[in-house]
């Protein structure tokens, strides 16, 4: 059934939450500045409460089922992240309070700080960006800063996988950088010979995914690192990546010079369908300078008798303020919790969980599905939606039949240097049983591509809605309600 | 932790996979790198750490505690019950962005029904799914209005009334285009609209003001949109929601851009965040808006459905040719704001914008009245903030009020040094009359000589 608008439902005179009358002499209104009509809905809050509940329940989501979709690292989201994070101490604190007022926040932000830089091995993090895109941002904007410092203003130059997230050449382009689009080998690894060739004076970085967006841990990457140092440029790692790294290889080590992380993708924050994310910025020592301003330190030392005071420092050639405030501190209270819980202990056995959970699947469905980089996975693998003998099946309808199946399909035709992409990471949550469940309807889909090809094409067949016009969508856009209320 | 691997489990799964133990998966990690130790502390169980987060969250003084005029870009209003009850439902908020329209129903309409809110609150055509914040947003409104004049028009002014947390976001966002003045919010200009109208001309790509401004001034901004347009310029107004529920909509002025931050719709204070911006356009720069769109369809069954639309414009398609690099939205936020402006709806909406102006004229006339202390452009009318000076440095002035247990303010010397012993208050629907007189009392203890 088509679930009513809240534009829809709207009665006129109807009233949901009221407030009190004013309890102060009435001041008059400052006229020729009033609108004429307050066109929003007016129902009670009872159909309020059944309309968004309606809602609710034609999504599918990680506490209904498995949800391996490629990138994305959709693993148990704690329910006791939504506990501390609306604690009142957290939630009813206004960001510009007398610092002395805000000394928990803080202590909380400076420890995730640490962290942070313990975990991926680096000397500096900045908490603020609010998801992963602007923590690329931040981070070439740190190294375009770096460059312009030092007097090196023709290294405008950045790298990018072909593999690589979208984002990352967006992000790069918003800076004007020019983006050089880098071959991946046989293997899967950065084509070390085409990196050679493109490591000049004019290099400004590259942009390197590790794992990378097949899932493969690229084999050569110290010498990927120093091929690009010695030609004087820096590496950026996008750390969406992390799950299958953590408490096992620390990106800083090797020598990777800025790295962003997704709370919402490694350290179980929601992805609320679509956010808050929050995407911190790790960076070596020599880039500390440049973070966004402010990073919160210690402004005046402890004692004994005095625990130290927590602060905001602006770094001394501060790229600048990147959004109101410090970060998306909800999001940073979630994350804090997770590891507290994690520690050194179960942040390895995530990561290992993690890439377990890809190679049993990996394993699995290889004889059935194209896996067209054959060797041991992280965290995550890509096989391709596509046989030969029945070449009216793509990807898509791989994806839109397994909803059938009440599975989340896979992330499906990307990365793009794979046809047909169906790109699949379980997360350690998941257990045997439900990979094996999905194992069995992918061979069962496998099967029905050749017996009832019809069947694909025309799924999903069991969801809230069947396949969406998506040409109609943009060809008759209707961004907005065009119900006219009274 | 959160893993439900047995022992015999990883057995059987490592020998699927034909190696013999775990570490065997990792063999193509540089060796010297492997397993580095990590100092972190001892790991919690659940209990544990509700308790150590108890404890850190305890070292704050809180807006329940405290009595709180603090605004200046985030606003404490009262949350019904209803929005986060709602929000907490696992359908919402563990779900990802709903790229698969076919199981994502629930989230796509209710950003459909956001991007409805916002258009009919703003007064404006289109809104997209929202930005990270109301900085971002300014700045993503930059980014629209250099690219509509294909970087020919090189002047954006900003009003020194703008939200300097806003102008310093829009400046990092556009520090790499050298080519590009972003002028007009000097201590010269000033505050006077005046001002920054004169500087307005042909090679202007955008005029960006705040309505109500920073100080909480409710401007006639009526010259400068004829002057922004007569030159063929660009407006984008940042406006407080909360005001729209009973000003004139920043689309009824004239602007072709309306953003704002929407913290005030149902969003906790949270030190500072997750928030939400808001972004919506006249039809004419529809097709430059950035950001996730959701539409109107039909499935193949002729059913209203939602979907993602426009996404060609959008990075994991056009990569280095999109129009932002912009990828998640604030996806729960925009739910927090629908169901709050849902649930209040139009009544109890306009009596949050009501009582937060009756309110604030009420604090503003009581202190006005107490030696010493004088209200900022008395001429200007205001919605729910507004400045006083005292004969006082504004430091004393805090630590005084903080004694009882009020945060007085935002100290407006830190970002205008004209502003000297100025003290900028909001005040809410949350404020009572008896919270007023409490603070004006205190204020009549200062001591002025």
């Amino acid at each position: 059934m088509t679930e009513p608008t809240i534009f829809d439902l709207s009665v006129p005179g109807r009233k949901g939450v009221t407030f009190p009358e004013p309890d102060v002499p009435e001041f008059a209104l400052p006229e020729g500045f009033l609108r004429e009509d307050l066109p929003i809905p007016e129902m009670s809050e009872m159909d309020a409460v059944r309309h968004f509940t309606s809602i609710s329940q034609k999504n599918y989501a990680i506490d209904l089922g498995f949800y391996p979709l490629g990138s994305c690292t959709m693993k148990y989201n704690p329910k006791v992240n939504e506990v501390t994070s609306r604690l009142p101490g957290f939630a009813s604190v206004h960001p510009l309070q007398p610092i002395e007022s805000v000394q928990g926040s803080l202590y909380l932000m400076y420890e995730l700080q640490n962290m942070l830089a313990e975990i991926a091995g680096f000397a500096g993090v900045t908490l603020m960006p609010a998801a992963g895109a602007q923590g690329e941002l931040t981070g070439t904007l740190i190294i375009k800063k770096y460059h312009t410092d030092r007097g090196d203003h023709q290294r405008t130059r950045m790298l990018i996988p072909d593999s690589a997230h979208g984002t990352n050449p967006a992000s790069s382009a918003m800076l004007g950088l020019d983006i050089v689009p880098l071959p991946s080998d046989e293997r899967g690894n950065v084509d070390l010979v085409a990196l050679r060739e493109l490591c000049d004076d004019r290099l400004a970085g590259l942009m390197l995914t590790n794992p990378n967006t097949l899932g493969l841990f690229d084999e050569n990457v110290a010498e990927v690192i120093k091929i690009v140092h010695e030609a004087g440029g820096l590496v950026y790692g996008d750390g969406a990546n992390m799950n299958a790294l953590l408490g096992v290889f620390r990106p800083g080590d090797v020598g990777i010079d800025v790295l962003h992380f997704n709370l919402h993708k490694t350290f179980s924050t929601p992805h609320g369908g679509g956010g808050p994310g929050s995407g911190p910025v790790a960076v070596r020592e020599h880039l500390v300078p440049f973070l966004p301003d402010p990073v919160v330190g210690i402004i005046q030392e402890g004692d004994e008798d005095q625990a130290p005071l927590y602060g905001f420092i602006r770094p001394e050639k501060s790229i600048g303020r990147i959004k109101t405030f410090y970060g998306h501190f909800g999001v940073l209270v979630r994350a804090f919790t997770y590891i507290s819980m994690l520690g050194q202990e179960g942040l390895r056995d995530a990561a290992e969980k993690a890439v377990l959970n890809a190679n049993y699947l990996q394993e699995k469905l290889k004889g059935t599905y194209t896996l067209p980089y054959d060797r041991i996975c992280m965290h995550e693998f890509v096989l391709e939606g596509r046989w030969s003998d029945v070449p009216d099946i793509h990807a898509l309808d791989i994806a839109k039949r397994l909803m059938d199946y009440k599975f989340h399909p896979p992330t499906n035709y990307f990365p793009l240097i794979v046809p047909e992409a169906l790109m699949i990471e379980p997360t350690e949550t998941e257990n045997k049983e439900t990979l094996d469940r999905f194992v069995d309807a992918m061979l069962k889909i496998a099967e029905e591509a050749r017996t009832n090809p019809q069947l694909l094409k025309d799924a999903p067949h069991n969801t809230p809605i069947r396949r969406a016009d998506e040409l109609k969508a943009a060809r008759e856009l209707m961004l907005c309600c065009s119900i006219d209320l009274e | 932790m959160f893993t439900p691997h047995t022992i015999h489990d990883v057995e059987v799964m490592l020998k699927s996979i034909g190696v013999e133990k775990i570490e065997d998966l990792f063999q193509e990690i540089p060796e010297q790198f492997r397993y580095p130790d990590l100092s972190l502390a001892p790991r919690l169980t659940e209990m544990e750490a509700v308790a150590e987060l108890e404890n850190i969250a305890s070292a704050n003084g809180t807006t329940k505690e405290f009595l709180s005029f603090l605004g200046a870009g985030a606003y404490d209003h009262y949350i019904p019950a209803a929005v986060d009850n709602l929000l907490q439902r696992g359908e919402f908020y563990t779900a990802y962005t709903p790229y698969q329209p076919e199981i994502s129903q629930g989230t796509l309409q209710a950003i459909f029904e956001f991007q409805s809110l916002i258009c009919r609150l703003t007064g404006m055509d289109v809104s997209n799914a929202s930005h990270y914040d109301g900085a971002t947003a300014a700045a993503e409104a930059v980014i629209l209005a250099t690219g509509h004049f294909r970087n020919k028009r090189k002047k954006v002014l900003l009003s020194r009334a703008l939200n300097p947390q806003y102008r310093q976001t829009i400046r990092t966002y556009m520090q790499t285009d050298g080519s590009l003045q972003i002028l007009g919010d000097d201590a010269e200009t000033g505050i006077d609209i005046k001002n920054l109208i004169a500087q307005i001309d042909n090679n202007t790509a955008l005029v960006m003001v705040q309505y109500p401004d920073f100080f909480g001034r409710i401007i006639d901004y009526k010259e400068l949109v004829e002057t922004a347009h007569a030159n063929g310029a660009l407006v984008a107004m940042a406006v407080n929601p909360t005001a729209l529920g009973l000003l004139t909509p920043p689309g009824d002025l004239g602007a072709d851009i309306a953003l704002g931050e929407g913290q005030p719709l149902g969003i906790p204070l949270s030190f500072g965040g997750p928030y939400l911006g808001f972004f919506a356009v006249k039809d004419a720069l529809l097709r430059k808006i950035a950001g996730r769109l959701v539409g109107q369809t039909v499935d193949a069954e002729g059913k209203l459905a939602y979907v993602l639309t426009l996404t060609a414009r959008e990075q994991h398609i056009r990569r280095e040719k999109a129009s932002s690099n912009i990828c998640s939205n604030q996806g729960l936020m925009t739910l927090a704001a629908t169901i709050y402006l849902s649930v209040l709806g139009k009544h109890g909406f306009r009596q949050v914008s009501n009582l937060c102006y009756q309110k604030a004229h009420y604090a503003a006339e009581q202190i006005s009245s107490i030696h010493g202390f004088e209200v900022m452009f008395p001429e200007t009318p205001f919605f729910h903030e507004f400045v006083i000076r005292s004969e006082q440095p504004v430091d004393e002035l805090l630590e005084h009020l903080l004694d009882h247990d009020i945060f007085g303010g935002y100290k407006l010397e830190n970002d205008y040094p004209e502003l000297q012993n100025c003290l900028m208050l909001a005040v809410t629907e949350k404020i009572s009359r008896e919270d007023i007189d409490y603070l004006c009392n205190i204020l009549g203890e200062v001591d002025h000589d």
